[in-house]
């Protein structure tokens, strides 16, 4: 296929003010890792035995695999539905999900008591635990996100292994090994790419179950047998919306030209898939007959409407509106109206939904919780940035008189 | 994604023979969980607790956590706060007041429920937690990770969690005394108690003689043994003078606790044959694609 793109390292200064802030941010999250490990979760967390679960469930969790979302739907849309044009979008989004789920593995790590016992699960089952399929099939599917970088690297590396001095004698060796790595992956990669879509609908769907054993403790807006499904549609909707708003911010960083074009036709599916989401949540809601809560004023039933309002309603609305898919401010703030709708969604129901029988005060985050949650965030993003510069993710024109023929040829083509 | 057609089936069938291997009937997946027709229980009769707390002096005892001298007990004071099972309590005893006879206040013991059907045993990812064959709920240091789901479970709230400890964290509640029971023994508080507000004994007969004790005062009890029932039924169960939701005490279903998500989670992985079918039903989706494709272009 001829392509006038091509995923190519970025050739940028890693340093800007921002990245500075974020480097501070990393070592300020750093700080309060220290006494989590050194001093228990009590000592920086405001958990207790009401509040068994805080934000880094919730958020760095919960709302961490729904918003790796991008990786599964875009590698769908553009492998298994053959929509070749979104090629160019698949690298990106894969590397978000790459580091969006060590991300949850890592806010996993931090809220466990016995870190060092993680691996546990793998031979200790127990198939009734709804926890436990969300985790296998969490460590599955980052396993297979792993592989499906493989060819990344490869191709990064082809023809230019050079190692110097006393490591030169293995240069011939490691170019053998990538370039057989190379050719396995390029048979195998569809079959990654099925079991990544597989694994995610599995335990997208799964976290949904997982607050469902809480019973009570959960307000019945948010506790409903669909809740598997609504995780799923919600996780499908919220993909392309994290890709574009991520392939705006990259363009608009590496000022590189923004792929208006390539990102509206992505929005377009982003309107009917909302919709989807929005017509099972409200119909989940008029069967169980759940509005009566809406009409208290409370904490709960103002979350709720800002959750369906602004993260689904509104968006929903803009993405079904031509102008707002031509212009990337408008774009980028619908996209970014439906991550914060998944997000708070996430977050409603494994915090605000959630009751405990004896609480003498409500639960709220502390200092070293938003803290560590916030360094992470800062470091993904720092991560990503570093990656992008290092492999070739992120598309960019071929600056090259060949490549202006092959525009001129697939205009005749096409 | 250069792959020709007959590369596909050959990997498509390589997985098949694979995944056709996986029998998940074999794999020991769930932890002990039983419910013996002679699980053993405790009858609380909350009218005749006097609140003397030498269950937590002696539950103390028994789990090797320092309990102070016996006179500390008597600091009724305590009482003025709702008090929860903790890290360094496994059982404490609420007082209520008691509207008919002030009295002679009402005192609740509380502790693990021991439930028939226990939402933590089904939640715990790595089946730390177990239900014994004598009725005991336990949970296994070896096994757990910390990750307090069996708290976000646990319908009556029990289990606490070393917050403050960095290395091996323990979830902490009563354990049925297990190792003085497992061998024939009684529960340290049981065997305490001065007032014999703690029956022990087989369940079913404990529930007989709990509607025998209803038959015979009926104007003393309300018509509820609390916990016969309750989230399918658990191992301690409680008489009272008045309504249980007055006493601390939730108002649950009869429906077990685990509920509807042990039903949906082996819906979605029976005999793994959904996922496989996503799997074949995607491939099928790539390769038709794949096909249309190629006669697009001429092939």
């Amino acid at each position: 296929m001829h392509s006038l793109m091509k995923a190519m390292p970025i050739k940028r200064n890693f340093f800007t003010p921002l990245t500075i802030l974020m480097f501070i941010l990393i070592i300020n999250g750093l700080v309060f890792a220290f006494f989590r490990f050194t001093s228990g979760i009590g000592s920086i967390a405001n958990l207790n035995n009401q509040f068994p679960w805080g934000i880094w469930i919730g958020i760095d969790v919960a709302a961490g695999v729904a918003l790796a979302a991008g990786g599964f739907t875009t590698a769908a849309l553009a492998y298994i539905f053959h929509k070749d044009e979104f090629h160019d979008i698949v690298r990106p989004a894969l590397l978000t999900a790459m580091l969006g789920y060590t991300f949850v593995g890592l806010g996993v790590i931090f809220d466990i008591g016995r870190s060092y016992y993680i691996y546990h699960p793998m031979y200790m089952w127990n198939g009734n635990s709804v926890m436990f399929e969300v985790g296998l099939c969490v460590f599955a599917y980052v396993t297979t996100l792993y592989i499906e970088f493989i060819p990344i690297i490869t191709e990064r590396f082809i023809g230019r292994v050079n190692l110097r001095g006393i490591f030169s004698r293995f240069n011939k060796v490691i170019e053998t090994v990538i370039r057989n790595l190379d050719r396995i992956m390029d048979k195998a990669l569809f079959f990654f790419i099925i079991l990544g879509v597989v694994l995610s609908c599995l335990h997208q769907s799964s976290l949904g179950t997982l607050m469902m054993i809480a019973g009570t403790k959960i307000h019945p807006l948010w506790q409903t047998p669909i809740a598997p499904l609504l995780y799923l549609l919600s996780a499908i909707a919220v993909g392309f919306p994290m890709v574009i708003m991520e392939s705006l911010i990259s363009s608009r960083s590496f000022s590189l030209k923004t792929e208006m074009n390539l990102l509206s036709k992505l929005g377009r599916f982003v309107g009917p898939l909302l919709a989807i989401y929005l017509a099972f949540k409200l119909g989940d809601m008029a069967i169980r007959e759940t509005f009566v809560y809406l009409n208290e004023f409370n904490l709960v039933s103002v979350m709720y409407t800002i959750e369906v309002v602004f993260g689904i309603i509104i968006p929903l609305r803009m993405f079904l509106w031509d102008k707002v898919l031509k212009s990337p401010f408008w774009v980028f703030v619908a996209s970014n109206l439906v991550i914060f709708g998944v997000l708070l969604n996430r977050f409603n129901n494994f915090i605000i939904a959630y009751t405990p029988l004896y609480a003498d005060k409500p639960y709220w985050p502390s200092i070293g919780e938003i803290s560590v949650t916030i360094g992470f965030i800062s470091l993904e993003i720092l991560l990503y940035r570093m990656l992008v510069m290092i492999f070739p993710v992120i598309s960019q024109p071929i600056k090259t008189s060949t490549a202006k023929t092959k525009i001129a040829l697939k205009g005749v083509i096409r | 994604m250069k792959q020709s057609r007959r590369d596909f089936f050959k990997t498509a069938g390589l997985i098949g023979a694979g995944a056709s291997g996986l029998n998940p009937e074999k794999a020991k997946a769930a932890p002990v969980n039983i419910i013996s027709d002679d699980r053993m229980g405790v009858l609380i009769d909350t009218t005749v607790c006097i609140g003397c707390r030498r269950c937590e002096y002696a539950c103390k005892g028994a789990h090797d956590i320092p309990q102070g001298s016996l006179q500390d007990y008597d600091d009724r004071s305590v009482f003025e706060k709702l008090r929860r099972p903790e890290i360094d309590a496994l059982t404490v005893v609420n007082e209520f007041t008691n509207s008919k006879d002030p009295d002679t206040p009402i005192d609740v013991k509380v502790q693990c429920m021991h439930c028939d059907y226990p939402a933590c045993v089904s939640a715990c990812i790595v089946g730390a937690i177990s239900k014994q064959e004598n009725g005991s709920v336990i949970w296994d240091t070896d096994k757990c990770i910390g990750c307090r789901y069996c708290m976000i479970a646990c319908p009556f709230q029990v289990p606490a969690f070393e917050y403050n400890k960095a290395l091996q964290p323990d979830i902490v509640k009563c354990d049925f005394c297990f190792d003085r029971t497992k061998d024939g023994g009684i529960p340290a508080c049981v065997e305490i108690c001065p007032m014999e507000a703690l029956t022990y004994g087989k369940r079913f007969e404990l529930v007989k003689l709990a509607h025998k004790k209803i038959a015979n005062n009926p104007d003393k009890y309300i018509d509820h043994v609390y916990g016969e029932t309750e989230v399918g039924g658990t191992s301690w169960m409680y008489l009272a003078s008045k309504d249980f939701k007055e006493l601390a005490l939730p108002e649950h279903s009869d429906e077990p606790a685990p509920g509807a998500s042990e039903a949906l989670q082996h819906g979605i992985f029976k005999y793994f044959i959904p996922p496989a079918s996503l799997f074949a039903l995607l491939g099928g989706i790539m390769w038709l694609g794949k096909n249309k494709n190629e006669s697009e272009l001429g092939e």
